[in-house]
């Protein structure tokens, strides 16, 4: 093994590690004061960061040469492609983070350098081939989650969510770590390589027991079904522009890691767990669809609707190959898009004194009074529901298609009734919005950056987002076959 | 044979008392059967040869368990009185616990004496390099194979530390700290005034 080989393929992380540090020893003197310079120097690190991993994307990275540590961190164009979606979202919440706080004071310095390693641990999350990295890097992110998350300490809603999500987050990491355990003994390697050569000639039923317990504690990080009751809680609880970086960048992690294990640890007992993902898809797509309905609240509507989301993704990974994959990859990147536009949009609804409005009753009649941001609102809940023109139905529609053609027609078609249940409470919003009576409660005005990320989205959500199709399903493409390379 | 009575006997105390430190309604009761959990766990650890882990079980989560046992106590309204009264009654249950640890630490001595159990057959990454004690052998990969892991590991105690550090502490106002240099930099002159008030008029400051 070549150190310095090793070390020139986490370059993106030491680059984010050592801006970390820096920034912290600038938190540390400046105080709270040097904030905002704290959080251009997070945005201008992050970016660096996804210059200096996108060169392996675009050369599709692959095999052997990626692998860096002995095999215990893999830097090919698979995690090449989710750190460039995981830096990214985590730079955009940077932007948008500063004028949530602004009213209340409540922007701490501590805020980018917190961002700044939970990004760190994303990308060491999707780089991992091995069970310690996932495991270092999971808690990583998990740990500077909770903190973001009751980061609000005057509101109590946001020191809720917080402790919710630490002590569940806890108990799924504990169930992580016994499936974990449970692999090694009966596989005698925490390698991802080596335990897919020690399962090749078959399971045992110790073996299934950690792929189940694995699988549950996985399940807990993407907030798929029957581990999702924390989703809505913190989502609603925790501060919006956290949520914004939960909802994508922690969810691209998650689910990134969640292809690593199952495609490339126990890729070849897809039928082991092929199963248990249909069944968690498919609960994850009806659960997330009809939890909506009732919901007031616009943030624990769009946590209803990740939960929807990350049921469709889940779809592309029960075909268990390259369609699917790439399928999956294409759907995240739309997925991302998305949410960023849609959390952007409910922070730049807020009233006079600039609190925000998060009660969708409030947003009755939006269209005539702020006309631009209620044609964002509907472009982002059109697009979350997959109805034809927006580019939302295309990520939809390639799942499927990868379901189909790995002849899982049930599952595929029970994913398509699902979905026109879920066009439902989408549509709500967007009646609410255009033929409702005015209420007047948005009145506040937004930060000049929230409106042109806002602008940037919904140009990738709309039917000119078609003309990208191309060029990010080669890149997809690329992505899943270095996944399946090794494997 | 002495090695699997130890084993039996450690893993069943083990098992047993992991049980009860959830069952126990009295936390500080809880918190003990931990501790038992623990020794044991250090005891088969002992068996197979890992007596640094054995050692770090010990002093890392036994020294960790005090800790959380002084926070109970402080936080939990438990009258030690009534916990106290009982003394003779329960006198033959702590014997026959103190002889169950004691005949462990014998038997775990001999086993050990015997040359540590054999769990399966080490391969080369399992195996303890020969001659080598564990400490060193757990020092060499961590610093070599495992250097990267053991840097991020840093980083996520980091961040747990800076969290902690977010979440509790704040600039209080509405107390008043210590200024040395502008207690040094006074002066005399500045602290004292002389006035002499007209008869009647009271004191102006």
């Amino acid at each position: 093994m070549d150190w310095s080989h090793s070390l020139r393929l986490i370059a993106p992380e030491e680059t984010l590690s050592i801006a970390g540090l820096i920034l912290l020893l600038l938190a540390a003197w400046g105080g709270d004061k040097a904030s905002r310079l704290i959080s251009i120097l997070a945005v201008a690190a992050l970016v660096g960061a996804t210059a200096l991993v996108a060169p392996a994307l675009c050369g599709g990275a692959m095999g052997a040469d990626t692998s860096a540590f002995f095999g215990q961190f893999r830097a090919d164009a698979f995690s090449s492609y989710a750190k460039i979606l995981i830096y990214l979202s985590a730079a955009v919440t940077l932007v948008v983070a500063p004028a949530f706080f602004e009213r209340t004071a409540a922007m701490r310095a501590e805020f980018p350098v917190l961002i700044v390693f939970a990004a760190l641990g994303s990308g060491m999350m999707v780089s991992a081939s091995d069970l310690l990295t996932l495991y270092v890097g999971l808690e990583m992110n998990s740990l500077a989650a909770y903190v973001l998350a009751a980061f609000v300490r005057t509101d109590g809603r946001s020191a809720e969510a917080g402790l919710k999500y630490f002590v569940l987050g806890a108990l799924a990491s504990g169930i992580l770590l016994f499936g974990m355990s449970l692999t090694y003994g009966f596989t005698g390697t925490t390698s991802f390589d080596g335990i897919n050569a020690a399962l090749a000639g078959g399971l045992s039923n110790g073996a299934v027991f950690g792929i189940v317990f694995m699988l549950a504690g996985l399940a807990f990080k993407i907030s798929a079904v029957p581990f999702h009751m924390w989703t809505p809680d913190v989502y609603e609880g925790a501060p919006t522009p956290v949520t914004t970086f939960f909802a994508t960048s922690g969810k691209v992690a998650a689910v990134g890691l969640t292809m690593r294990v199952l495609l490339d640890a126990f890729g070849d007992q897809a039928a082991a767990w092929r199963q248990i993902i249909v069944f968690i898809a498919l609960a994850s797509i009806i659960v997330g669809a009809l939890g909506a309905i009732g919901q007031k609240n616009i943030k624990r509507l769009m946590a209803y609707s990740s939960i929807n989301n990350v049921g469709f993704i889940l779809v592309g990974l029960a075909t268990a190959n390259v369609q699917g994959a790439s399928a999956m990859l294409f759907y995240m990147a739309l997925y991302v898009a998305m949410s960023l536009g849609g959390f952007v949009a409910i922070l730049m609804l807020k009233d006079e004194a600039g609190r925000p409005v998060e009660d969708i009753q409030s947003l009755g009649g939006l269209s005539r009074t702020r006309p631009g941001l209620a044609l964002a609102l509907a472009i982002v809940m059109f697009s979350l529901a997959g109805i034809p023109p927006l580019f939302g139905f295309w990520g939809k529609f390639l799942v499927f298609q990868a379901a189909v053609e790995a002849d899982l027609m049930a599952l595929a078609f029970i994913g398509f009734a699902a979905s026109v249940i879920g066009a439902f409470y989408y549509l709500k919003v967007v009646k609410i919005i255009y033929f409702d009576e005015p209420v007047n409660a948005v009145t506040g005005e937004s930060d000049v950056w929230h409106k042109a990320i806002l602008v940037v989205t919904c140009l990738i959500m709309s039917p000119l987002g078609y003309l990208l199709t191309r060029w990010l399903s080669g890149l997809t493409d690329t992505a899943a076959t270095a996944l399946f390379f090794t494997s | 044979m002495i090695h699997v009575i130890a084993f039996y006997l450690f893993a069943v105390l083990t098992i047993a008392s992991g049980a009860v430190t959830i069952l126990a309604r009295n936390p500080v009761h809880s918190v003990l059967w931990l501790i038992l959990a623990f020794f044991n766990a250090a005891g088969l650890m002992v068996l197979t040869g890992a007596e640094f882990i054995a050692m770090l079980l010990v002093i890392v989560y036994v020294g960790a368990v005090a800790v959380l046992f002084l926070f109970v106590v402080m936080m939990l309204d438990i009258d030690f009185a009534s916990l106290r009264a009982g003394f003779v009654r329960y006198f033959p249950f702590g014997a026959l616990v103190a002889i169950v640890l004691l005949a462990e630490i014998v038997l775990g001595i001999g086993a050990y004496r015997a040359g540590a159990l054999e769990l399966g057959s080490p391969d080369g990454t399992a195996a303890t390099p020969a001659g080598a004690s564990n400490i060193e052998a757990v020092g060499g990969l961590l610093y070599s194979r495992y250097l990267f892991l053991f840097e991020a590991a840093g980083i996520v105690l980091l961040v747990a530390m800076i969290g902690a550090i977010v979440l509790t502490h704040r600039q209080r106002t509405d107390t008043r700290g210590q200024n040395i240099r502008k207690q040094n930099m006074r002066r005399p002159g500045d602290a004292t005034v002389n006035v002499k008030p007209e008869v009647g008029k009271g004191v102006q400051l």
